[in-house]
């Protein structure tokens, strides 16, 4: 049964490199701890090879050249370690989470799947490269074999059944022990008794795991008790254990903290860019697809005397619907960006936060003979971008509305979901082809009118705005009488005409209409 | 080589035809022998035209002849939701622009909501791009256009918003600038302006995006001068943008615009204008005709009928309450079409209200 460690070293700096990618090529080191007493407690190999160390303070190490010092960035770790899980995940669904930096996964019936164990390891290395981590991947036949073997040799291992001890002889004794930040979180008993034990191993000369498991068993745990005992099984790669699965909740979020306040567009949508590009990968690496994305902008709040204040930010919130899930970042990019032009922040951004509501994706089976429909993430932005020139409320479809109340319809949003209209198609049958219907042509708002009655009905019409909804009445029929929503506080009552105008031109017909209630004359529309 | 003769045959229709010798496949115009009038002429086949074509000079080796140039496919018709329209056009062509003009009710907006009736029912999602706000959803129902698949644009002085370009900064207090100006302080002319600017780029994205089966710029309530703003390159490039696509681009208009961009051009007007004019000398006595639909007439009103002057007394006439507007007849003439004409330019149909049953 195998078992496979996916391990990131040098978390923190792992997680800041996910984040601002450019810094891969530039020694980095990460800091901790209160000012002016930051210590360096995480660093890459360029940073190692300048001579930079763990343990070094932040003033020292700023005294390097090139050396790229960054905060250490809770958000940023706890995006990188649900990145490490989904990485995980999409291999097995038995995932344990082992630390902040290491995933263990039960490979068993996997490699009908995605082949053989090697393939399997050199793909989970992909992936993780593809969510922005560099992981070194070990497989094994047992699972805490693997998390030494990945702990211990960099890029991808595979350790075949049996041949544990032998691999995992090399390899130090400090790999049997927790990682450094691990230890930090140690309280002060268990950290002194693994100070101990690998000063004591270090006395009587163990260097390596082969070393140690040559020990003999009883008087090694004469010495050093079942901890003893359980080093050495470790070391010879025979421990066997099941491992915890942990239920990964499927949660997409990805952040980021600025140190200056962000005040173009430009520089946003590029740290967004990056932001969706890291969710999206996350949500393809699960098979999955969004239907609803959550921007949540922390503003500066500026203080009465119009300085930033450094607490109490200002949260700005924006939620982008989509009518079905999607999985394009440019899409989704350029949707944030039309949405922030039509509702911008007001106020210099602090950080950014991305969530991403996972949805299935959707599964639709094109017909050789339906109709042409067009393809939702297009029509989405091209909705989007309308949406921004002519305002929100004027592009959708129409839904009328349950009341006699004229205009009685509002806007909604434009779907086109072509499978469940299929089922109601109808082929129009020639035999029951009926004449067209007479239209009226709307004008929005009304064409305020004066109008000259003779015996209580219009003989002419005057209108300021538009002169052909002027002259003398031809032919008139009504009035039709309409009222509604008296009980309310727009209650409308009506008198509807219909008319045919002799103007200078031509002949037309209009709606003539008198609002009882404001006493006014309007013409509506136009039959046409 | 005798020189060619190029007949107006690309305006017919039909290939050019060139020298004989050098055309393969050509009927030569042999003069028949006396008591065989009947013989068919001769063909003759060049099978290596190319070469010899080539021999003569070599600039002529990338010549076709005619008659294997590929025929242009005609456009795929579909129904325009009347009958009388589609008798008289063939219908509406797809990957094409075909204006409808008209002033205001000669029945431009009722022939729309029939090709939208005629597309939705087909299954196809339809886009009105109303540059005046003028789409009545009611009127639509009630032609049976299905409304879930139809989207409208609502340009006009009522967009919340006009059309600038997006601002490169955050907007906000202080640092940023505000983006938004009201528009009701613009004049007219400029909310035209902006206005057409809408329909012209909201046209833009929805061509560029695809999938709709019939696209409608309803200009119809628009300023002729300030549609003829509208540059021919305009229309060009919209042509260009559906060709070879399903689409049917349509076009309300007061005036034709497009000019030799579109491929159909309808005007409407409405028949009703010239019996109105007729009906007005006897407006006293006659209340029956095409737009009356009331249900009872004095005896003695029936008696008059005709067109004559009516000495009936005024207070005998149908009063408006039980007048009710029950249709139009529209004339639709064929000015323009590339494809088949067919032998009428006109016709007249009739309409009905809603309410008329």
């Amino acid at each position: 049964m195998p078992f496979a460690c996916i391990y990131v070293p040098d978390f923190p700096v792992a997680a800041a490199l996910r984040a601002e990618p450019e810094l891969q090529a530039r020694a980095v080191a990460i800091f901790e701890g209160k000012s002016p007493l930051e210590k360096i407690i995480a660093i890459n190999d360029k940073a190692t090879r300048r001579g930079i160390a763990p343990g070094m303070t932040k003033a020292q190490a700023e005294l390097c050249s090139g050396l790229a010092l960054r905060p250490r960035s809770p958000l940023l770790e706890s995006a990188a370690h649900a990145a490490l899980l989904d990485c995980a995940q999409s291999f097995s669904p038995c995932v344990e989470d082992a630390a902040c930096d290491t995933a263990l996964l039960d490979l068993a019936g996997m490699e009908s799947l995605f082949g053989s164990l090697p393939e399997i390891s050199r793909a989970i290395s992909n992936r993780a490269a593809s969510l922005g981590l560099a992981a070194n991947v070990a497989l094994a036949s047992n699972s805490d074999a693997a998390a030494l073997a990945a702990r211990g040799f960099s890029g991808v291992t595979v350790i075949p059944a049996g041949k544990e001890a032998e691999r995992l002889g090399p390899l130090p004794v400090g790999v049997l022990f927790a990682n450094r930040l691990e230890k930090d979180r140690l309280d002060g008993d268990q950290k002194i008794a693994t100070d101990r034990l690998l000063e004591t191993l270090d006395k009587w000369g163990i260097r390596n795991l082969h070393a140690l498991a040559a020990l003999p068993k009883i008087a090694l745990s004469e010495r050093l008790g079942q901890e003893g005992l359980r080093l050495q099984q470790l070391a010879r790669g025979r421990t066997s254990r099941t491992l915890v699965p942990v239920e990964v909740p499927l949660i997409f979020e990805e952040a980021v903290e600025l140190e200056h306040p962000i005040v173009l567009l430009e520089p946003l949508a590029f740290l967004l860019n990056r932001l969706l590009e890291q969710l999206c990968a996350r949500l393809a690496s699960r098979a999955l697809a969004t239907q609803e994305l959550r921007l949540k902008l922390e503003l500066e709040n500026f203080t009465s005397s119009n300085q930033p204040s450094t607490i109490n930010h200002q949260p700005f919130l924006r939620t982008l619907r989509l009518p079905q899930p999607m999985l394009d970042a440019k899409i989704f990019l350029k949707l944030l960006q039309l949405d922030l032009n039509a509702h911008p922040p007001g106020a210099p951004i602090v950080k950014i936060h991305l969530a991403a509501e996972p949805a299935r994706p959707r599964s639709a089976q094109g017909g050789l003979f339906l109709p042409p429909s067009p393809e939702p993430e297009k029509l989405e932005l091209t909705l989007a971008r309308i949406a921004s020139m002519v305002g929100e409320n004027n592009v959708g479809v129409v839904e009328l509305l349950d009341t006699h109340r004229p205009q009685g319809f509002r806007m909604q949003r434009f779907v086109a979901e072509t499978a469940r209209k299929s089922n109601r198609e109808k082929i129009p049958d020639p035999s029951e082809e009926k004449s067209a219907v007479t239209a009226l042509r709307r004008f929005r708002p009304p064409l305020r009118v004066h109008v000259t009655l003779e015996n209580s009905q219009p003989v002419r019409v005057a209108c300021a705005k538009k002169k052909d909804a002027q002259g003398d009445v031809l032919w008139k029929a009504g009035p039709w009488r309409a009222s509604g929503d008296w009980w309310e506080r727009e209650a409308w009552s009506r008198d509807e005409w219909d008319l045919a105008l002799r103007s200078e031109e031509a002949i037309f017909f209009y709606r003539l209409v008198h609002d009882l209630l404001g006493g006014g004359w309007f013409v509506e529309g136009t039959y046409d | 080589m005798s020189s060619a003769v190029v007949s107006t045959s690309a305006a017919l229709g039909r290939p050019f035809v060139f020298d004989t010798q050098a055309v393969p496949e050509v009927s030569l115009p042999s003069a028949p022998a006396e008591g065989n009038k009947s013989r068919p002429p001769q063909r003759i086949r060049r099978p290596n035209l190319s070469a010899e074509l080539a021999s003569v000079d070599p600039r002529l080796a990338h010549i076709i002849p005619a008659s294997r140039l590929n025929i242009r496919p005609a456009p795929e018709m579909v129904s325009s939701g009347v009958s009388a329209i589609d008798a008289l056009t063939g219908g509406l062509p797809r990957g094409c622009l075909t204006e409808i003009c008209g002033p205001a009710s000669s029945g431009r907006t009722t022939l729309l909501l029939a090709a939208l009736t005629a597309a939705t029912r087909r299954g196809e999602f339809c886009v009105v791009v109303d540059a005046s706000d003028a789409l009545d959803p009611h009127s639509a129902v009630a032609a049976g256009v299905e409304l879930d698949r139809l989207l409208w644009v609502r340009c006009g002085e009522n967009s919340s918003q006009n059309f600038r370009h997006p601002e490169k900064h955050l907007p906000g207090s202080k640092k940023f600038r505000q983006q938004n100006q009201p528009a009701s302080n613009q004049p007219d002319s400029r909310q035209s302006e902006n206005c057409l600017e809408q329909v012209l780029r909201a046209t833009d994205l929805l061509l560029e995006s695809g999938g709709f089966g019939l696209i409608v710029l309803d200009l119809g309530d628009l300023p002729p001068q300030a549609a003829r703003h509208i540059p021919l390159t305009t229309w060009f490039r919209f042509r260009r943008a559906i060709e070879h696509t399903p689409t049917i681009l349509l076009a309300i208009e007061q005036h034709p615009i497009a000019g030799s961009c579109s491929s159909l051009l309808l005007q409407l007007g409405s028949a009703d204008e010239i019996a109105a004019e007729q009906r007005k000398n006897t407006a006293h006595g006659a209340s029956r005709g095409w737009i009356a639909g009331d249900d009872e007439a004095p005896e003695e009103r029936k008696e008059n009928c005709g067109g004559e002057q009516s000495t009936i007394d005024f207070q005998f006439a149908t009063p408006p309450h039980a007048q009710l507007l029950t249709g139009m007849n529209i004339n639709a003439e064929l000015i323009r079409s590339r494809l088949d004409r067919k032998p009428a330019h006109s016709v007249t149909f009739a309409t009905k209200t809603a309410w008329a049953g």
